[in-house]
């Protein structure tokens, strides 16, 4: 298949950048998207021209590396699919793309697709952990743990991080990710000695770094490569009034 | 013999930003604005409950319409002065309007800086895009309705039968046959109202954290929501249609 990308091109954090029109030919339908961007970058690379910087570690749809907005939809239009594990089947011979990096202010572009995720991290340190004495690892069944909240859990945990839910949603806001972390931790029994502080550490440092509030459109959960529910954010609703009182 | 493997970072350098000179306090986050709107949202929609009510006396006739105009003026007298649990019931209604629309002016200023650089393709929602336009630009239209239907039925002021006439007077020459495009813009602005309320009466019980797990929340939200729809709208239109005179 042969394609027209239309590419965010930006050289670094201070440039303004633009969006740039290519020609990738000889596409097969069984690549990833990013096998494609990789066909497109060894031309670019044999023509001498800068290749198209975008990030991506694992390829098979578990880091949360990965992630462009592709024609207006983050991870492309295919549901709870990364988009390194998107194919190009699912585009049409000829078909013209549209590739940008996630827009937030939080997450500023640091070239072309990459964007700089570290207010996650920062979001994380404000509370998305559990204080534990360390020493040996204790027996699996020294704390029981019911099985509905070790679903909730583990339904929350298969968060990756990736930043779609931001670069989905109208307001920009991480409440998505945050409350998958808050839920992750705050469901289990080890979570529950922080589990007030850390909601409202993590809401706090969430509106600090930039992002914005929810309203509750759902944009987030309908684009997640994972899946993670609305309700988490309820949970995180829930613990933060809580913890506010 | 101990081995050292050289490698870089795992994670890019997380850098600590500025703490805040002055912590932002409840009604400073995200968070709080939310609950904000909720809570003021719930307020009026439990208004709008009674309104809806009260509204259905027109078909039991104009007595017993101007009676309960009347009764709703002396509640609670001699206890109570007069009008006096209906003047307060005005000033909850309006730090409730206030306190909503300052939320979403908040909430907005909030967004709009965390995307300062837009996407270049439109983007498609993933859910319910509508919502977005319904609540801002939806919640700028009723509260210019509010003010036009207040001037029209509370003041008298753009209503044929002036503020000296009964209730039920002002009501039935308001929405006269032949002052149809009354009833039409009535009909258009009430409306708009159900659709806000659609979108937001499910989203304050998730604001408060109450959705969770709740499946069937947003069908009810929906089901409330046309209920006082059809029930605002019977009025005028059986006076339009000549049914009541």
């Amino acid at each position: 298949m042969n394609l027209t990308l239309k590419i965010w091109r930006q050289p670094s954090p201070d440039d303004p950048g633009k969006m740039v029109k290519y020609h990738v030919k000889d596409v097969s339908p069984d690549m990833s998207f990013l096998e494609m961007l990789d066909v497109l970058n060894e031309g670019l690379i044999l023509a001498g021209d800068d290749p198209v910087a975008f990030d991506h570690d694992c390829r098979e749809g578990i880091c949360g590396m990965c992630g462009m907005v592709i024609n207006g939809v983050p991870h492309g239009e295919q549901k709870a699919t990364t988009t390194c594990q998107l194919h190009m089947r699912h585009f049409e011979d000829g078909a013209v793309v549209t590739i940008e990096p996630w827009r937030a202010a939080p997450f500023p572009v640091i070239k072309d697709l990459v964007v700089d995720r570290s207010s996650f991290d920062r979001i994380i340190q404000a509370g998305g952990f559990v204080s534990v004495p360390a020493g040996a690892a204790p027996d699996a069944h020294a704390v029981p743990v019911p099985k509905d909240d070790a679903d909730d859990a583990f339904d929350a945990a298969t968060c990756i991080g990736c930043g779609a839910c931001v670069a989905a949603c109208p307001n920009g806001s991480a409440s998505l990710f945050t409350a998958a972390k808050i839920t992750h931790l705050g469901s289990l029994p080890q979570g529950q000695p922080e589990r007030a502080s850390r909601a409202k550490a993590m809401v706090e440092r969430m509106d600090l770094e930039g992002f914005g509030g929810c309203t509750n459109t759902g944009e987030c959960t309908a684009v997640c490569p994972k899946g993670i529910s609305l309700d988490a954010i309820a949970r995180m609703n829930a613990d933060f009034l809580r913890a506010s009182r | 013999m101990t081995a050292i493997i050289e490698r870089g970072a795992a994670t890019a350098p997380v850098a600590q930003s500025e703490p805040p000179r002055r912590r932002p306090g409840f009604f400073g986050s995200s968070n709080g604005q939310k609950a904000v709107m909720a809570v003021t949202g719930a307020v009026l929609v439990l208004f709008l409950a009674g309104h809806m009510v009260g509204n259905l006396k027109t078909f039991a006739g104009a007595e017993a319409f101007n009676g309960y105009a009347a009764w709703l003026r002396e509640v609670g007298y001699p206890l109570l002065p007069k009008r006096g649990l209906l003047t307060l019931v005005e000033v909850v209604l309006l730090a409730a309007i206030v306190l909503h629309i300052w939320s979403a002016v908040a909430l907005a200023r909030r967004a709009r800086a965390a995307r300062p650089v837009k996407y270049a393709a439109r983007r498609k929602s993933q859910a319910g895009g509508y919502v977005v336009h319904v609540m801002r630009w939806g919640g700028l239209t009723v509260a210019l309705f509010v003010a036009y239907h207040l001037l029209d039925l509370t003041f008298g002021v753009a209503n044929p039968a002036g503020g000296a006439a009964s209730p039920y007077q002002r009501m039935v020459e308001g929405f006269a046959p032949g002052r149809w495009y009354v009833t039409v813009f009535y009909a258009v602005a009430v409306v708009m109202v159900g659709l806000h309320l659609r979108h937001g009466l499910w989203s304050a019980f998730q604001t408060l954290g109450l959705a969770r797990g709740r499946r069937g929340l947003q069908g009810a939200a929906g089901l409330l929501s046309a209920v006082l729809v059809l029930g605002f709208l019977s009025v005028p239109f059986a006076i339009m249609i000549g049914a009541v005179k």
